[in-house]
């Protein structure tokens, strides 16, 4: 579990990008919290800086588009999906649990 | 329509063939690609691969399963070298001739040379086989890199080179790198960026010659110069694949002319990517060639042209550790307005107007923002008009 940050410094449709490897990116969208894996599956690109409309995340090079829930992409010219991670606030902190270590621990 | 030849096996390609199956096409797929090699992307032949940062596994387009689903006749190291007048026979530098109902062309473009003998050490880029070979190259220790051009290219393998430690120095014709693209402020404030990776740059003089006997000793330029170097590479621009059509009734002229809908003066023959002069332009764009083999197959399933294309002019590059945006139409007056950051550092988001209205948008840095106006330029634009100006591209002297 990695602290993020207070959940008023991440408004709705902000992003953080976490330095962690590989990069998380995680996003206040359509009033939920999502973290996915920040690195485009199509080319070297940080979807933290992306486009947000609804749940999806357009990365900011090529229009490919991911469902922030699935991971999924919904358009080329990515074909493979990020990983998503779950999203916990505890005491006001977002937090995210890393899906290799909660799968890991499971 | 039985059978379907798609020409070309790069990006525009391999997005027709998609789209000829999306689209219903379940007749015999026909793809014969010039090089030996999958469909892979090129974008980062300048980037990371040349830095060693992505493998060539990292550039494909396509992976085992979707080559399968797709049930397509690949054809590799198959050149073509003819149509015949009525598009019903593709033939091959080998002897071998594809019979088909449709054509889709994506010859694409290759990088333009300088005149006379290629000596060893320079080099182009454009295919993975030349980026191999400059790779190669610059893997010998350090080296003194002249880069001919200061467009994308140019500046992208300069920043890779820099990169890699080697002493890097930019040759640009023009006055300023991406002055036809950016205007002259926001080329100004582009071209400090190759100082920003210890690049030097020169403006305003040409190449008068090559130096150098068994291989590459320097580059000579116009104002009698000379810089001493063991690598060169040469962007100096692209020319469309085309001379294979020469015996074909097509109309040809910086490019395969086409309508708006991609549609050749053949119905049963479009032409999608680089190679393309769709409605007039020809834009060596990544999204021009996924965009366009939508339509282009749309219409030549339909046997006339049903939809016109004109996806909003948008590219990038990253060089130097920035990356530029730029998408629209700029026309030569359009004046430049910051609206967000500063040119002098973090960089900056800048709109293009003309008469109050925004024509084209510039990032350096600021991918969010920047696609926000992206996405309004082509909402504006939409639907497509007939008649457009040739903005995107400039007819090229061939």
């Amino acid at each position: 579990m990695i602290p993020v940050c207070r959940l008023e410094e991440l408004p709705e449709g902000a992003s953080v990008r976490m330095d962690v490897e590989p990069p998380i990116a995680v996003f206040h969208a359509d009033g939920e919290l999502y973290a996915i894996d920040d690195t485009c599956t199509h080319q070297d690109a940080s979807l933290s800086e992306g486009y947000l409309e609804g749940c999806l995340v357009e990365c900011p090079l090529h229009e490919a588009s991911f469902d922030l829930r699935t991971g999924r992409p919904t358009c080329l010219p990515a074909r493979r999906p990020v990983r998503t991670h779950r999203v916990t606030v505890d005491d006001g902190v977002i937090h995210v649990h890393r899906s290799d270590e909660e799968n890991a621990a499971a | 329509m039985r059978t379907v030849t798609v020409v070309g096996a790069s990006l525009a390609g391999l997005y027709a063939a998609r789209e000829l199956r999306a689209q219903g096409f379940d007749g015999r797929l026909v793809i014969v690609g010039e090089e030996q090699h999958r469909p892979y992307d090129r974008p980062p032949l300048s980037k990371g691969f040349l830095s060693g940062k992505a493998g060539e596994s990292d550039l494909a387009l396509s992976d085992d399963e979707e080559t399968l689903e797709l049930g397509a006749e690949w054809m590799f190291g198959a050149r073509a070298r003819g149509l015949d007048a009525r598009g019903r026979t593709v033939l091959l530098e080998d002897g071998r001739t594809v019979s088909t109902d449709g054509v889709v062309i994506a010859t694409g473009a290759r990088a333009r040379r300088l005149p006379g003998p290629v000596l060893p050490g320079v080099h182009t880029l454009r295919t993975l086989d030349e980026a191999r070979a400059l790779r190669a190259d610059l893997r010998r220790g350090t080296q003194r890199v002249v880069v001919i051009g200061g467009g994308f290219i140019g500046a992208e393998t300069a920043s890779s080179c820099a990169a890699m430690g080697h002493d890097v120095t930019v040759v640009e014709a023009a006055p300023l790198p991406l002055l036809g693209q950016l205007g002259p402020e926001m080329a100004a404030v582009c071209a400090r960026l190759h100082e920003r990776g210890g690049v030097r740059l020169v403006t305003g003089t040409g190449v008068a010659a090559l130096e150098g006997e068994q291989a590459v000793t320097g580059v000579r330029l116009t104002d009698g110069r000379l810089f001493p170097a063991d690598v060169v590479v040469v962007g100096i621009g692209a020319i469309p694949n085309t001379e294979w059509l020469a015996g074909s009734t097509l109309a040809v002229h910086d490019g395969v002319l086409c309508d708006d809908g991609c549609v050749t003066s053949l119905p049963q023959v479009v032409a999608v990517g680089d190679v393309a002069r769709v409605g007039g332009a020809r834009a060596e764009h990544w999204t021009s060639a996924t965009a366009q083999p939508r339509v282009a197959v749309r219409n030549l399933l339909a046997g006339h042209t049903v939809e016109h294309v004109r996806p909003l002019p948008y590219f990038w590059s990253d060089q130097y550790g920035s990356r530029i945006q730029f998408a629209g139409r700029r026309e030569q007056d359009d004046v430049p307005r910051i609206v967000e950051g500063s040119t002098e550092e973090g960089g900056f988001l800048a709109v293009y107007e003309r008469d109050a209205r925004t024509t084209a948008v510039l990032a350096l840095d600021r991918p969010r923002p920047f696609t926000r106006i992206r996405r309004e330029l082509a909402r504006a634009q939409a639907p497509a008009p007939v008649s457009t100006p040739a903005a995107a591209a400039e007819p090229a002297a061939v």
